[in-house]
């Protein structure tokens, strides 16, 4: 069985951000370099190398520079994967259940409420 | 070379609504009330939807959104008790790939007027964990429902 692991809590603070998880997002398709992730947010290259941190301390990201370009990818190996697929199967019932609850919400009878 | 290999896992979810466990159940058990809900990732397609609610009936599900696989998801109940409890194992095929075999226990209280659901379920994931473009797509999934999550997070929780 898996137990909640710091580093799927540390991955998890990581992800925290909109602005982290455009990064990610943007990276999940492929490598890239500082500046092609900064390219869609409004924010310094400085500002973009702290969240590029921690990505990187959250084990998401990993990065390395050549020559003059730092090149960002997806850190595979710090969420094992197995705690990935856990994690997206537990967010997809997560989902489920908050549908559902909005499904009988919006099939209620009015509780003992008059309506115009 | 193939690997072969398997990982367990087990998670727990919770939620209490405000209905009837006869109205919680119903949506679990009607074919039209659950495909309201029980679908896949947002904006995905859902081509073949179907369900038979009785103790060896199946239920299938498949979706599919372009540039991605289709994932198939077939269940067949073992117990039904009426508004407390269904039990269910399904696999999941992407493509034609068997990725995972889970047990599934849906468990119904009342809670108060309301109902309190837990559901609870027990998974085999099979091979190919280490497939570079199966990562990038648990990541986007994972990304996506994330960020659903935390948009319905309360406002004025720390950004970082």
């Amino acid at each position: 069985m898996l137990n909640h692991s710091s580093s799927l809590d540390l991955a998890f603070q990581a992800l925290a951000d909109p602005t982290r998880r455009i990064m990610v997002d943007r990276l999940s398709r492929g490598p890239a370099s500082v500046s092609e992730l900064a390219r869609p947010l409004s924010m310094s290259l400085s500002a973009v190398v702290q969240h590029l941190a921690v990505l990187e301390a959250g084990g998401l990201v990993r990065s390395e520079k050549m020559g003059r370009v730092r090149t960002c990818r997806v850190e595979p190996t710090a969420l094992r994967n197995a705690e990935r697929w856990i994690a997206e199967r537990r967010a997809t019932w997560e989902r489920r259940l908050d549908r559902l609850g909005e499904y009988l919400d919006a099939t209620a009878h009015p509780p003992r409420r008059k309506r115009p | 070379m193939t690997e072969h290999s398997t990982d367990h896992a087990t998670f727990v979810v919770e939620r209490t609504y405000d209905a009837a466990p006869s109205r919680v159940f119903a949506a679990w058990a009607e074919p039209a009330a659950k495909q309201r809900w029980f679908s896949g990732p947002d904006g995905w397609d859902q081509p073949r939807y179907e369900l038979d609610f009785r103790v060896g009936g199946r239920e299938v599900s498949r979706v599919t959104t372009p540039g991605e696989p289709t994932y198939t998801y077939d269940a067949t109940y073992h117990d039904i008790v009426p508004e407390r409890r269904i039990v269910y194992a399904y696999t999941m095929d992407r493509d034609d790939t068997r990725i995972s075999v889970s047990t599934a226990t849906v468990e119904f209280e009342p809670a108060g007027p309301g109902t309190r659901l837990v559901f609870t379920e027990q998974d085999v994931f099979l091979d190919g964990h280490d497939k570079v473009e199966y990562r990038e797509h648990g990541t986007k999934a994972l990304l996506n429902s994330l960020d659903a999550a935390l948009r319905e997070a309360p406002a004025g929780a720390p950004a970082s």
